[in-house]
């Protein structure tokens, strides 16, 4: 059975198992040399890391082991082709897929079938699997920790290290455990508990530190919810977060395509049983947090950081900046500010589990008339699914845009977006100056409460609605 | 392969606001091409032209005043470098001409990336920094010993790990470094696989 690593001490922590397992050699200077199981990369930077190795005359060493897929600037208005809105994006997406084929490694293109979120499609497709390192050069892949894998973002030159030789020159982060205890009232999510771990612990609360989170409120929630609470460990600047995994993991992974089958499966399952912080281990930071006192969170300012629950108000010492940007005063509410827009996708919050709790409650009724309101589905199996179950007439009556899956208007490339200075109430997970668009003032918030707030037109608390 | 980083003199410009993200260093809409050039006209777009996708330069704006056209350091504040992991925040600062980016911290993906383009990222508190704003005079960073200074009565040491002090030193490459371990990395996938064979996909998948 696998030792995960050896010299392990008694008792480790996941993610002592996790790095231990992987070492594959010290490095002068107190570094190591660690083993990477999966790259994947996207149309945004793809092509300049594999053009880049190849300029070198560096081969990928193992191109099963490396994906690529179109979602960052891919069109998602149906009919779509490799044209995007995005000035000179059209040459983004051939020059990945000429890159792509040429060093043999697997592109989920445009209109593949499996296309989608990368975070979203690689749990999908079971390329990411407990017990393995995965990174890809976008600070979102830590979702994937939700499988109990050390997953990270990277940069290019790092991924192109990651491709040349199957492995990474890291130095050992420090542990922290985000404890949630007790039970989630009605109406919070994921996205309202990892947002409070960020309200209160701030945006760089995580530095430095590889994040376990833990404890009933954490392994009561579904996959789909733990990726929610995993992708937001990079906006706590930890390197990752991650969950051990257990039944519900694999579950969900068993029989996808790229997961072990057969007596292989049955070896693995086994052998990630393990993969869990032992009674008594010491994290270097603990963080624990009653998950039945959080309320459903929207953000103020431009951290994730600058977030309160919905019936709060703006802080007394916001800054600045932030005020301005956001033309909020201190001490103004929330609920009530008038939107102008809503969103609903992005790896935070666009997999099926979220379009079902959307539309559920957006059923038979209809947005205010003046909020523009989208729903991107975070992959087009997600689309298929929730056309299936005829989710996306329930959003189309009420209101809303429905898309083909890609990371849309979660970020602007200088293409689409919403209306400059427009006040935008969204499930994503940056609320940075102009992430959404020149001048766009971005809310983030659960699913729930972006169509509560669609809906009345203005902030709302979904907690009326129910 | 990055310029050698030993020692570097310069009037540093100072930029000095906490979180300044990587869409700030480069907005995504100035990132026009797959290439790791071509980036300048994109640094600090945001803050530096009067309008959004504009090129009329904000003359309030640090980076327009003619006093700091040759700075080769930035002076930042903290969690310097947040935000998307995207490296070409780095190539457009390198290709405008930056060599060392002094902050009281930095986001950890933007400061491996800074290293692995040749750019040092030193941590320096923040009262330091806002002597060295204050001095407005140039200062010398020597890496080898690790130290900052104006003067000899003003200097202060940084923290920096030794394989990324090296890799500045002699400006290596960090694969080269790595793929000279090819047989070790051989060894532990050997024995990897016979443990973890799930791992290791076939072509047919
Ligand atoms: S959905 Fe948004 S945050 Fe997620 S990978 Fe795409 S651009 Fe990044």
């Amino acid at each position: 059975m696998r030792k995960w690593g050896l010299f392990l001490p008694e008792p480790s922590s996941l993610f002592d198992k996790l790095w231990n397992s992987h070492v594959v050699t010290a490095l002068p200077g107190g570094g190591a040399l660690v083993a990477i199981d999966r790259v994947f990369l996207h149309e945004r930077t793809g092509a300049s890391a594999l053009n880049s190795l190849a300029q070198a005359g560096r081969p990928v060493a193992d191109p099963a082991r490396v994906f690529a897929v179109t979602d960052h600037i891919v069109d998602t208005r149906p009919g779509r082709t490799d044209k995007t809105l995005m000035p000179g994006g059209q040459a983004f997406i051939t020059e990945t897929r000429a890159a792509a084929n040429a060093a043999g490694i697997t592109l989920f293109d445009v209109n593949d079938p499996d296309q989608g979120i990368v975070h979203v499609i690689s749990p999908e497709l079971g390329i990411v699997l407990p017990g393995c390192t995965l990174v890809a050069p976008d600070s979102h892949t830590c979702t994937q920790g939700a499988f109990g894998a050390l997953a990270w973002g990277i940069g290019s030159s790092e991924a192109e290290h990651a491709m040349a030789t199957g492995t990474l020159r890291l130095n050992k982060p420090k542990s922290m455990r985000v404890c949630f205890f007790g039970t989630l009232a009605k109406g919070v999510t994921p996205k309202d508990m990892i947002m409070t771990v960020i309200a209160r612990h701030g945006a760089a609360g995580g530095k430095g530190h590889a994040v376990e989170f833990a404890g009933e409120a954490v392994s009561a929630l579904d996959m789909e919810g733990r990726m929610t609470l995993c992708n937001m460990a990079t906006e706590f600047s930890a390197m990752s977060g991650f969950i051990a995994p257990d039944a519900k993991t694999f579950e969900y992974l068993e029989g996808r395509r790229y997961a072990p089958k057969g007596s292989d499966w049955d070896q693995a399952v086994e052998s990630w049983t393990q993969l869990a912080s032992d009674t008594g281990t010491a994290f270097d930071t603990e963080i624990k947090i009653d998950a039945g006192g959080i309320t459903p969170m929207v953000s103020w300012g431009t951290s994730p950081e600058n977030s309160v629950g919905i019936s709060g108000a703006v802080p007394d010492d916001a800054g600045k900046r932030a005020l301005e940007y956001m033309a909020l005063d201190k001490g103004q509410r929330l609920a009530g500010t008038s939107i102008d827009a809503a969103f609903i996708g992005s790896c935070t919050n666009s997999r099926l589990s979220d379009l079902r709790r959307a539309s559920a409650l957006l059923k038979g009724k209809k947005i205010a008339s003046h909020v523009k309101a989208i729903c991107v589905p975070g992959s087009s199996r997600v689309k298929r699914e929730a056309e299936a179950e005829g989710i996306d007439a329930i959003f189309r009556e009420a209101g809303f845009e429905w898309r083909e899956s890609g990371c849309s208007m979660c970020f602007y490339a200088g293409g689409e977006s919403f209306d400059a200075g427009s006040r935008v109430v969204s499930t994503t997970n940056r609320n940075f100056e102009s992430r959404q668009g020149p001048g766009v003032k971005t809310h983030i918030a659960s699913p729930e409460t972006v169509v509560a707030s669609a809906l009345a037109g203005v902030i709302a608390d979904v907690r009326e609605l129910l | 392969m990055a310029k050698p980083l030993t020692t570097l003199t310069s009037l540093p410009m100072p930029l000095i606001r906490d979180n300044i993200d990587t869409d700030q260093i480069i907005p995504s809409r100035e990132m026009k091409s797959t290439g790791k050039t071509g980036l300048t006209d994109g640094l600090f777009a945001g803050w530096r032209y009067t309008e959004i996708g504009g090129r009329k330069a904000d003359l309030d704006f640090v980076l327009n005043d003619p006093h700091y056209t040759d700075s080769q350091i930035i002076l930042g504040g903290t969690n310097f470098g947040c935000g998307s992991s995207r490296e070409h925040a780095v190539w457009a600062l390198v290709e405008y001409g930056f060599r060392a980016i002094i902050a009281p911290s930095f986001a950890p993906i933007f400061a491996s990336n800074c290293v692995r383009n040749g750019i040092l990222p030193a941590i320096i508190d923040a009262d330091a920094i806002a002597i060295m704003e204050k001095a407005d005079s140039p200062i010398t960073i020597d890496l080898s010993t690790q130290k900052i200074g104006i003067d000899e009565d003003q200097s202060w040491t940084f923290p920096i790990d030794e394989e990324a002090k090296a890799m500045l030193i002699e400006g290596l490459d960090a694969i080269d470094l790595s793929l000279k371990m090819a047989d070790d990395i051989a060894t532990w996938q050997e024995a990897d696989r016979a443990q973890r064979p799930w791992i290791y996909l076939g072509a047919n998948q």
